[in-house]
């Protein structure tokens, strides 16, 4: 298949957008003046070997963690990125994720858990990169891909599992299911079936934010919103009327594209006039970058600037995040399309086992602090899933009452008194 | 209907207070109880000679009532200047109940095009954004689905928006939104989310606006679970739905309609709300029921007259509640009539008359004695000429021959 674009172009090409090179920079980022930013480190491997696929769309993106390292210090201090505690929090985060989407593949194919399963193994970096920077109160809106999203913005494992298996105990009462994680608590606002219409929620809740601050005048209100989609969803028009109206208003929210090349067997290339979704956010005023989404110390870099910039009510970002995910698109996908060259090279960049070396080779974790952590996971997780079992189905009374919030939405009977007075509606045997 | 209470004086005691004010702070309100004590108050029935056969129990002719059209303030004792109140068109009405739950709750806000500086294309947010400023008052980007989502995103996060649909077709555009996340999302996320939006807009057939701008989207909407809708037709219970609708913790979707903005009418002073659940009654009667909402309102108390002259005695019932219907108003009128015509302005198939017709034949089978008669749209898109756009929606005269055939 050819596209218009191909590895050979690229690297000859000049960016045709303002840009700054980074390469000799102190952090892996530079945020000069709200204009499109490629994010670059020196090229360690070409990606010709895929020509035939013509996948590489930009030059020199895949570099390891320890190369970043190694460049720094080439310097005179070395700076590491993050401390210890941060380093195994961020492990142990995105080991989470990983172990829990492993066993919700054996879940669901021990028939515990049914429909339409999307896994996150390989973007985890993304997931804990963000998402570790943000405070209870800030909001996090995902898509289907959302168990990772909503591990790692606090929810219990339990929940999650119990809300996978249909159990009443689920986070949202087994009424949402894999595609609909929500947590008030956590600020977690979904979980979405349909690509893109999470943005325009998202959105909202930056826009909730500004209100508060400049409406209410609650002055210290500086909730921070974070949409997470798909290289799939920036082709849809609700991703670019919500870019619009967020850097209209300047709400306080960060666009994060996890751009895993494919939408279930679409490949982004196919679909997509100019692959490059970074450039997207410039046309409508407000920063793009592309950053690295196999590591997640670069992403957390990136992360950090763009989430103090809508904090400072500077308006939103736009990032990319080129990452990889490791399993089909769903549970039923059988993944045909995708090459193995691919899918092995991306193994290789796997973000667990990179931050793994940094941290060993950096002194901050030793290998058994890891192993201690992995284990701990592995206990949480089958916790989680005993506790799912064991948790009760929701019974028929469940059924009519969470439709409205106010139930005398139901109407007046024919008795004159409003239906949900009625006992068979709070038994669920009554016929809405 | 308020102008016809005023001119009777302080019969009932309701009648001091708004004819519909169905108090949400109630309980639960049994509609018949207010209805019984209006009806002395104020209606009155042409009685002819020998053809209608009046409930022996029933009222004695007070006044001839000329104009069974309810909303024409010219009932004889009325007088301005010593009546409480004050007038309003319809728009303006819209406007008040806005404009006051707006500075009663800081949280609402209003969103959608040309809301802002223009006022509003019908001019109902007009001078709202200079009152309460940009922010809270939003002009919006041409871009229905996403700015409904924006704000359902801000109703989950604590506002109460009032979103406008420029039209109600442009609704359409935002169907993704309001299926998906505003019926549903308090479902599915099991009941931690609250969506208080409340969805409006002018619909209908209009003078000419061609079919895209002629839409009747209750049609669309009504099967979608978790959300309600009104249907508002008068100013004063326009200002109620749309207080009420504010006040819910659930999605409103509150139908308005193009050519009745200018309609006058005197509302109370002090505040008052009409329920979201619960039909009108519009003018009490015997023969038949017949069933109507937003415009064809007014089409129905024209026929009204008509019919009224050769003898009969409609019952009109505007149902307000397009979603849930207040199956207890409607079933005591059928079980007293015991005939039922629906006339709307919806399409004939999966309109609004349609669900009505399901809903009674289940309900009230054994009280009926004629099939329930529907009288919708044409399904044809609304032509841009003016007589073929006029016979497309239903006219007064076909209400009377549809009377007379159910009479029969």
């Amino acid at each position: 298949m050819s596209t218009a674009f191909s590895a050979a172009n690229f690297s000859t090409q000049s960016f045709p957008l303002n840009h700054t090179s980074t390469t000799t920079h102190d952090s892996p980022l530079v945020f000069a003046k709200p204009t499109s930013q490629f994010l670059r480190s020196t090229p360690k491997l070409r990606l010709s070997s895929f020509s035939k696929l013509n996948l590489s769309r930009r030059s020199g993106t895949v570099v390891a963690v320890s190369d970043v390292v190694k460049q720094k210090k080439s310097k005179s201090t070395p700076t590491l990125l993050i401390t210890k505690e941060e380093g195994l929090e961020l492990y142990e985060d995105m080991v989470l994720g990983r172990a829990f989407e492993d066993m919700c593949a054996q879940m669901y194919y021990r028939g515990k858990m049914f429909g339409f399963v999307h896994l996150y193994n390989g973007q985890e970096a993304v997931s804990t990169g963000f998402i570790k920077l943000l405070k209870q109160q800030d909001s996090v809106v995902s898509t289907y891909r959302d168990h990772v999203h909503a591990l790692s913005k606090g929810v219990p494992a339990r929940a999650v599992m119990s809300e996978l298996f249909g159990k009443t105990t689920g986070c949202c009462r087994g009424q949402g299911g894999s595609m609909h994680m929500f947590s008030r608590e956590h600020n977690l606002l979904g979980g979405f079936a349909f690509i893109g219409e999470g943005i325009p929620i998202a959105t909202g809740a930056a826009f909730t934010s500004k209100y508060k601050r400049e409406v209410l005048k609650e002055a210290d209100c500086d909730h921070v919103t974070l949409a997470f989609f798909g290289d799939g969803t920036c082709n849809n028009g609700q991703f670019f009327e919500c870019l619009n109206m967020a850097s209209l208003w300047k709400l306080p929210i960060v666009f994060v594209v996890e751009n895993n090349l494919w939408a279930i067997g679409m490949s982004h290339l196919r679909a997509t006039s100019d692959p490059q979704i970074y450039k997207k956010g410039p046309a409508f005023g407000m920063p793009g970058i592309h950053v690295d989404g196999m590591d997640v110390l670069k992403v957390r870099e990136v992360a950090k600037e763009a989430i103090g910039r809508a904090r400072r009510g500077e308006g939103p970002t736009l990032v990319e995040c080129e990452t990889y995910r490791f399993r089909g698109h769903s549970l039923a996908d059988p993944d045909e399309l995708r090459d193995p060259a691919e899918k092995a090279h991306y193994a290789a960049r796997d973000p667990i086992t990179a931050l793994k070396k940094y941290l060993t080779e950096n002194n901050l974790a030793s290998e058994s602090e890891l192993k201690a952590i992995d284990k701990k996971i592995d206990e949480v997780v089958e916790d989680a899933v005993e506790f799912a079992d064991e948790s009760p189905v929701p019974p028929r009374s469940q059924l009519l009452e969470n439709v409205f919030a106010d139930p005398k939405g139901f109407g007046i009977g024919s008795d004159g008194r409003y239906r949900c007075e009625d006992p068979k509606f709070t038994q669920g045997t009554a016929h809405v | 209907m308020a102008a016809i209470f005023q001119g009777v004086g302080a019969a009932a005691p309701l009648s001091s207070s708004p004819s519909n004010s169905f108090d949400s702070n109630k309980s639960v309100f049994s509609p018949r109880r207010s209805f019984s004590v209006r009806k002395r108050a104020s209606f009155a029935v042409v009685r002819s000679d020998g053809i209608v056969n009046l409930n022996p129990k029933g009222r004695s002719a007070q006044r001839l009532i000329s104009n069974a059209v309810a909303t024409k303030a010219d009932s004889p004792a009325a007088s301005s200047s010593s009546k409480p109140g004050h007038e309003l068109l319809l728009f303006e009405a819209l406007q008040e109940g806005l404009e006051e739950e707006m500075e009663r709750d800081p949280r609402v806000c209003v969103m959608g095009e040309d809301v802002g500086h223009y006022g509003g294309s019908y001019k109902v947010t007009k001078g709202l954004a200079k009152r309460f400023g940009d922010l809270r008052v939003l002009d919006t980007p041409i871009a229905e689905n996403s700015f409904t989502g924006m704000g359902i995103g801000a109703a989950m996060t604590g506002l109460r928006p009032v979103i406008e649909g420029m039209n109600m077709g442009f609704l359409l555009l935002a169907f993704n939104q309001i299926s998906n996340n505003c019926g549903m999302l308090h479902y599915t996320s099991g009941g931690q989310f609250t969506i208080p939006v409340v969805i409006r807009g002018p619909g209908g057939v209009g003078r000419q606006l061609g079919a895209e701008h002629s839409q009747r989207l209750e049609s669309y909407f009504q099967s979608i679970p978790g959300i309600q809708m009104v249907a508002c037709s008068t100013p004063y219970n326009a200002k109620g739905l749309m207080k009420a609708a504010i006040r819910s913790e659930n999605p409103v979707i509150l139908f308005e309609h193009v050519l009745l903005y200018n309609l006058k009418e005197r509302l109370p002073d002090e505040d008052y709300i009409c329920n979201l659940e619960e039909a009108e009654m519009v003018r009490p009667g015997e023969h038949v029921t017949i069933l109507t909402y937003s415009r064809m309102r007014y089409h129905v108390m024209q026929a009204a007259k008509t019919l009224v002259n050769k003898g009969y005695d409609p019952e009109v019932i505007d149902i307000r509640s397009l979603k849930p219907f207040d199956l207890h108003t409607i079933g005591n009128s059928v079980k007293k009539t015991h005939r039922v015509l629906i006339v709307e302005e919806c399409m004939r198939t999966g309109g609004i008359g349609a669900s009505l017709t399901a809903a009674i034949t289940e309900n009230f089978n054994d009280y009926l004695d004629a099939p329930i008669m529907c009288l919708s749209s044409q399904d044809v898109p609304t032509p841009y000429a003016g007589t073929l756009e006029e016979v497309t929606v239903v006219q007064p005269a076909q209400i009377v021959t549809a009377v007379e055939q159910i009479c029969q």
